[in-house]
């Protein structure tokens, strides 16, 4: 064996200890990895704009449209093999770099994708039935709820008349309350 | 095996049919004999379908991929685990799974079923018979798994990667488990209305049913989160997905029926209410099916998108409309025996805690339709996320936590005020002192401040319940304080184990206010460099990227990045993260690259690194680090949840109290027995 075969072979050894027996192959000296086509879609180092949180801020109130339901920047920074969100993410950095604001870039997708961009509907319109239909049908049913209990109440026996004759002596009430207090609940 | 399969599911078409016809005809007309093969029949159609499913399962075993159910979901190369897994990881397989579990829950209920409640059998048959037919006919009409291929391919596509984990294995079948079960009361429901025997004795039959549903439902949707968490990648558990949301409907409206349920058991009121909600949860449970199995609206959780949908809808619009013309026409039947005494009462907090958990699934269900809505009146789509849902539900999830502490609090019939002050006082004052010490602490989120200081209220309610029974419990038998409380919780198993469900709830709230206090950073890293981030609590956390390794394993090709996590200078551990490159036996990439999130879980917060991807080809790294405050606390609230279920579901402990009975104005607390003092 070589001194070069030999370096090979302990490597591998070596790698294969690590892995626990499976099939090792360390990057090389030079950093590159074995097989970068296993490593998923090549990226390039971020930028000060990829991390910014303004940037952020916009992109997670409009939907990343690969179909994925994720906000922009969530579906950039979760599904790797996605094109469209580091494609709207990149469109969102250039409307952010004409010195637009978020409001006029989050319009500035509505306009081109329609309302469907947005994480949530805008509150006006149609939509507001969206926002407040339940919380309408709870205090309707609520309310609804309250007068059928208040008559069911006065539907109620009505209870024994308060000159009626106490059922039992002051010692004995209390006594009751006493055993009553020990009962769970 | 596929002829036999084939033949199964048409055998088991054929049974169910007969054992829909024979119950319905041998409940109306008394015959005895009609009865009997009605039982026997949803035995025979089990058995049809546990062969339908052997022969599916030999299939996917062999490899036989000239099935095309078994060349989509499967390869050679699978790990034996997940070729048991893939008999319902397509829609064809689920549906034969839950044809075949929904028989076995048919054959359960008519083994299990008392002597006493032997006269809603045949009906019981009949519905379970019906329906179990309706998703056998889907499958021989429009999703059969025995379809054959014109050809045998080298091996199959395999199955998605995200489908490979634990939790994919597990989450699948208790979903199922807890909507197939929904099945079982509803079957009971339609035979009291069909037999008009309304009164107390069918709920009895189902509150164990209905419960089991809940808990299976309950641990499959906690199982779903914990597979997204882990698996998904984006840092969270709960997307409100449509998929996730329909799932979630029919556990609503079971818990709002557990609570209800017991206002007729001790009362005799509310019959017309608890009718609904059984059918209603059953109802949910199938547009639930019918919106994950059709497509109709997007979901990352959907099956593709198939014609199956169209039987769906059909059988929810006529069991729907069946089911309700029923129930109409049994209105007059279900007049409650006692009248509501006072406003302030257990059963009218019964019905607000009612009243919230059905607004919360309108709420959930309006917002998952709401999309369609719109673009059918106004023809604009419109997309309804997780911002939309959270102002929505996030008060009414407060307002019901609330309710939670509220309800045991409050005595049956009615509460007098110095009772009430006796009550409330130790919670009250805990909510108050939680809600000042995070006001001191600096908190400002408003709703995880209202959740936890609730979440302290509720906590202090269980807590004193407790405290106070066993306190009782060791005056009157001088046991033990720890003897005591297990004594208390073994002697009323449904109280307590509530309760503790209660304590689970307030953990899970917690949990998620937590997730307000998420942070996160994304980094680009060469080997030796590091990036810090600050964690709620105020330390800082250092994560060192040590490096790339590559490597084979079973059916899959991984980049491996592994990372050393520092908490203000102390080493903490290692983090591994993946990018996973699955392949066919032959080498074949079969996906897309997919990635696995590395997780250091504890009791404080969770860290999640992603690992995005490799620049250039290089070991240099981009890297996603999330601060996840609480999350441990969900699947730990979880586990409390199921252990709380089981004890209330454990057979034995006290009686369920027949209305009217001493038995049931004892547990009313309004019958004392006065001894003579010494």
């Amino acid at each position: 064996m070589t001194d070069g075969n030999r370096r090979e072979f302990l490597l591998a050894v070596g790698a294969a200890f690590l892995s626990v027996g499976q099939t090792v192959q360390r990057s090389d000296s030079a950093g590159r990895v074995y097989d970068p086509g296993r490593a998923g879609r090549s990226m390039t180092p971020l930028t000060a704009a990829d991390t910014d949180a303004g940037i952020q801020v916009i992109e997670k109130k409009l939907r990343c449209s690969c179909g994925c339901g994720l906000d922009i920047y969530t579906c950039r920074t979760t599904d790797f093999n996605c094109t469209y969100s580091p494609a709207l993410h990149k469109e969102v950095l250039r409307l952010a770099g004409q010195g637009k604001t978020a409001q006029q870039i989050i319009d500035e997708f509505v306009g081109q994708y329609g309302q469907a961009v947005l994480m949530a509907p805008p509150k006006r319109g149609f939509n507001l039935a969206g926002y407040f239909v339940p919380s309408l049908a709870i205090i309707v049913a609520a309310v609804v709820l309250v007068r059928v209990l208040r008559r069911w109440t006065r539907e109620a026996p009505a209870p024994a008349p308060a000159n009626a004759p106490p059922a039992a002596s002051a010692a004995e009430l209390e006594r009751l309350q006493r055993e009553l207090d020990r009962l769970p609940g | 095996m596929t002829v036999l399969g084939h033949l199964s599911l048409w055998l088991a078409f054929l049974v169910g049919l007969w054992g829909g016809i024979t119950g319905f005809v041998g409940g109306a007309q008394g015959r005895a004999d009609l009865q009997q093969s009605a039982r026997h029949a949803t035995f025979a159609l089990f058995g049809a379908l546990v062969v339908a499913v052997i022969s599916l399962e030999v299939g996917i075993f062999r490899h036989d991929f000239s099935l095309e159910y078994v060349a989509a979901y499967t390869s050679r190369n699978l790990p034996t685990f997940y070729l048991w897994s893939a008999l319902y990881a397509g829609q064809k397989g689920s549906l034969l799974f839950w044809a075949t579990v929904l028989s076995l829950f048919a054959v359960l209920a008519q083994v299990l079923t008392s002597r006493r409640h032997r006269v809603y059998l045949p009906y019981v048959a009949a519905v379970t018979c019906l329906v179990t037919t309706f998703f056998v006919s889907v499958m021989l009409f429009a999703a059969n798994p025995f379809e054959r291929l014109g050809f045998t391919p080298l091996d199959g596509r395999g199955m998605n990667p995200q489908l490979q984990n634990p939790g994919m294995v597990f989450h699948p079948p208790m979903l199922y488990l807890g909507y197939i079960s929904i099945t079982i009361p509803f079957a009971f429901a339609i035979a009291a209305l069909l037999s008009k025997k309304l009164d107390t004795e069918w709920l009895v039959a189902v509150r164990k049913w209905t419960l089991v549903s809940w808990l299976f439902l309950g641990v499959g949707l906690l199982i779903g989160m914990w597979w997204a968490y882990v698996e998904l990648g984006w840092g969270g558990y709960w997307a409100w997905d449509p998929v996730e949301n329909v799932a979630l409907l029919p556990w609503l409206v079971m818990t709002a029926f557990l609570h209800s349920v017991m206002v007729q058991e001790k009362r005799g009121m509310l019959k017309k209410w608890n009718l609904a909600l059984v059918l209603g949860a059953w109802l949910l449970s199938i547009f639930g099916t019918f919106i994950t199995r059709s497509g109709v609206i997007a979901s990352v959780h959907s099956f593709t998108q198939s014609s199956v949908g169209y039987f769906f809808l059909g059988f929810l619009i006529i069991a729907g409309v069946a089911t309700i013309t029923l129930y109409v026409t049994r209105l007059p039947l279900l007049q409650a025996e006692a009248t509501l005494e006072s406003m302030v009462s257990r059963e009218a907090s019964f019905l607000f805690n009612n009243l919230l958990f059905i607004g919360i699934a309108f709420s959930v269900l309006w917002g998952t339709l709401f999309p369609i809505l719109s673009e059918a009146i106004r023809g604009t789509k419109i997309t309804v996320g997780p911002p939309f849902f959270n102002q929505v539900n996030i008060p009414l999830g407060l307002g019901l936590l609330a309710l939670t502490g509220i309800g045991p609090l409050i005595a049956w019939r009615r509460a007098s005020i110095p009772n009430l002050r006796r009550q409330f006082a130790v919670p009250v004052t805990t909510g108050v002192f939680v809600l000042l010490i995070l006001l001191v602490g600096g908190m400002r989120d408003i709703g995880a401040l209202m959740a936890v200081s609730l979440g302290g209220f509720v906590f202090a309610t269980v807590i004193q319940e407790f405290a106070r029974g066993a306190r009782a419990r060791h005056r009157q038998y001088n046991e033990p304080m720890a003897l005591a409380v297990v004594q208390l919780v073994a002697r009323n198993r449904r109280r307590y184990g509530g309760y503790i469900v209660h304590l689970a709830i307030v953990l899970l709230f917690v949990a998620f206010a937590g997730m307000a206090f998420k942070t996160e950073t994304q980094a680009t890293l060469r080997p030796g460099e590091s990036a810090t981030l600050k964690s709620p609590y105020g330390q800082v956390y250092t994560f060192t990227h040590l490096g790339i390794s590559q490597y084979n394993a079973l059916n899959r090709e991984i980049t491996a990045a592994l990372v050393e996590v520092r908490r203000d200078g102390k080493l903490v551990g290692r983090l591994r993260t993946e990018k996973r490159q699955h392949v066919d036996a032959i080498g074949r990439p079969t996906f897309e690259p997919s990635t696995e999130v590395g997780i250091k879980s504890g009791v404080r917060e969770d860290l999640y690194v992603v690992l995005g991807g490799l620049v250039n080809g290089t070991e240099q790294a981009v890297y996603r680090f999330t601060i996840n405050p609480l999350v441990w606390w969900v699947w730990f609230g979880g586990f409390v949840l199921v252990i709380g279920g089981l004890i209330v579901l454990w057979p034995g402990g006290a009686p369920v109290p027949v209305k009217g009975s001493s038995a049931s104005r004892v547990q009313a607390g309004y019958a004392v027995k006065l001894e003579p003092q010494p």
